[in-house]
């Protein structure tokens, strides 16, 4: 289904399809933002491009605290039941970056867990774009005491950073014997001062792409991570079943630093 | 998947559960036998009471809660001590206008002038009241005022920001002059000064040898979900076993009731160990911090004051060490 016949069906409300008629029904000055953001509309613009097809979805599961006691490593975790995500994006309306991280699942759950920095209380959104074309859009509110973007990370502030750049620790977790899949986790942290650059003096210094490979060299995952994520970013990757290690992790930094490491 | 997984955190958490069950300690219910202090929001007026714990040795009781503008922002309980040569007070509140109220009971109750204060620990409330006391000396341990010094500029933003007007004039004002463990004598009095580490790098315990009186600072949560910024459980736990309650007649906590004997130490030394275990537990099974956010926590913790913001706060400030612990693993050190 192209565009312009999806708008054409979207003018005939009656025949349409479930989402498109929720989309209508809802259409406010906030387009049916169920957190009613200001900043919504122009979030869609830059990251979605002219006209998506959008629709608020509680299938996608944001979870995080109700509050940040630590704005600069506020844990979010995002995971939905969907069928066939290509992508997922994680968005915050409220932070002077907004765009925290991109996941392209692939071989992997449609889920990620991360911690990033938050300047301030906001809606934290994760955009999951299926086959048909559709972003399906949920979401959270984290209260914040604020500044975690314009604060410099431990390690930049102690000037170990450059001692342990780009080192990866991490674990590939079963599930428990007992469990209904065989799924696994995989846990890393990544050393790194992901630099906002909007800290005077330091400028913006972040891992830019991460990526999962099994033993057979088969990319499993792929993560674009931008400013926001915090300092030594802990993340986690589900898969349906525990894939063949040990598996490879390879990335970059915005500086061309390489990250190529391996978990047993 | 993902529901796979937290229904399994449950059942694991669940088992935990039952196994706290089988240690725990029968606990008869504390009495607190002083209420809430009644706030005037309109005039800011916190109601400080001083309440006489023994000749000449009162504690001034904050309420059993979290950070509010409604209670003032005073959920501490402070005190101060007669020796016959002057008044000892035990840390100075949240802010100016809880040092002036502080300082205006004292002059209502004795005739005795203060002669010094003593912090602690670091907390912002143990110290905030200090500008009404800018003329008598004040007292801490090296690693203390070091702390003070660091932490001294987020904690007025970060009480500015919870508490609003009560905190209108409060600038940190720093300890002046440091202070180790042992004997203190002033006057009459002569006091026992113990320093510890677990709830922050540096745990002050004052003890009166005349009356008993023990004022054991943030090392003891009497039903309340202790505070973590600045701790580290195992020597918190290491802490609390070494604290003589043998010798405390009754034990004022900076957080929860005044009371005799050893309830709000064991209360305190069951949450930290309970955080401990499943912490590391927790880490090692590969939970992410959203997991552990929501797992069950056992019903006689969940009914103290704080929760759960204090939760929330603990997980934030905690877990991420074990997590670190447990992605290092056994190889690296």
């Amino acid at each position: 289904m192209n565009r312009r016949a999806l708008m054409s069906w979207a003018s005939a409300a009656w025949a349409a399809p479930l989402w498109v008629r929720d989309a209508l029904a809802a259409a406010d000055e906030f387009d049916g933002d169920p957190y009613k953001s200001y900043q919504w509309a122009e979030l869609r613009k830059e990251f979605l491009g002219p006209k998506p097809r959008v629709v608020f979805d509680a299938r996608v599961r944001v979870l995080g605290p109700a509050f940040a006691e630590d704005p600069m490593n506020v844990p979010i975790t995002i995971a939905t039941d969907l069928p066939g995500v290509q992508r997922m994006m994680v968005l915050v309306d409220r932070n002077p970056i907004r765009k925290v991280l991109e996941l392209q699942p692939m071989a992997a759950q449609p889920s990620v867990s991360f911690r990033f920095k938050l300047e301030q209380a906001s809606p934290v959104r994760a955009l999951a774009l299926t086959a048909d074309g559709v972003w399906h859009v949920g979401g959270t509110w984290v209260d914040s005491a604020g500044g975690g973007c314009t604060v410099a990370g431990g390690t930049r502030a102690d000037g170990s950073w450059s001692q342990t750049l780009g080192q990866v620790s991490g674990r590939l977790y079963s599930a428990a014997p007992g469990a209904a899949e065989a799924g696994a986790r995989l846990r890393l942290r990544v050393m790194h001062p992901m630099d906002t650059g909007l800290v005077n003096g330091i400028p913006a210094f972040h891992l830019t792409r991460l990526s999962v490979r099994d033993a057979g060299d088969r990319e499993l995952l792929r993560l674009q991570t931008f400013e926001p994520v915090s300092e030594n970013p802990v993340l986690s990757f589900e898969f349906a079943k525990p894939p063949p290690g040990p598996l490879r992790i390879v990335g970059v930094d915005n500086n061309g630093n390489r990250i190529d490491s391996k978990v047993e | 998947m993902q529901r796979t997984r937290y229904g399994l955190a449950w059942i694991r958490a669940r088992a935990a559960w039952l196994a706290l069950g089988l240690l725990a300690l029968p606990m008869a219910p504390m009495h607190a036998l002083a209420e809430a202090p009644v706030v005037k929001l309109a005039t800011l007026d916190y109601g400080l009471k001083a309440r006489a714990l023994a000749d000449g040795v009162y504690v001034v009781e904050g309420a059993n809660d979290d950070f509010t503008p409604a209670n003032g922002c005073n959920i501490i309980n402070t005190g101060f001590i007669t020796t016959g040569a002057g008044v000892l007070v035990i840390n100075t509140g949240p802010s100016k206008r809880y040092g002036e109220q502080l300082r205006a009971l004292i002059a209502r109750t004795t005739a005795e002038p203060v002669v010094q204060v003593l912090h602690l620990n670091l907390h912002p409330d143990y110290f905030l009241g200090n500008q009404a006391f800018a003329d008598v000396p004040r007292s801490a341990t090296p690693v203390t005022r070091a702390g003070m010094q660091r932490e001294a500029k987020s904690y007025e933003d970060n009480l500015y920001r919870l508490c609003g007007d009560w905190m209108k004039g409060t600038e940190s004002l720093l300890p002046s002059q440091s202070i180790g463990p042992g004997p203190l004598r002033i006057g009459q009095r002569e006091f026992e000064l113990r320093e510890y580490q677990g709830h922050t790098d540096s745990d002050l315990v004052l003890i009166d040898r005349s009356s008993g009186v023990a004022f054991v600072g943030g090392l003891v949560f009497a039903s309340r979900i202790p505070t973590t910024p600045h701790a580290e459980p195992k020597a918190w736990l290491r802490a609390l076993d070494a604290l003589p309650m043998a010798r405390m007649t009754q034990v004022v906590p900076s957080h929860g009731p005044v009371h005799a004997g050893a309830q709000g130490q064991q209360q305190t030394k069951a949450y930290v160990a309970w955080m401990d275990e499943h912490f590391t537990r927790w880490a090692q099974s590969g939970w992410e911090m959203n997991e552990v956010l929501r797992a069950p926590v056992p019903d006689n913790f969940r009914r103290w004051a704080g929760w759960p913001a204090e939760y929330t706060r603990n997980v934030a400030h905690l877990y991420p060490r074990y997590e670190r612990a447990a992605l290092q693993g056994p190889k690296q050190p």
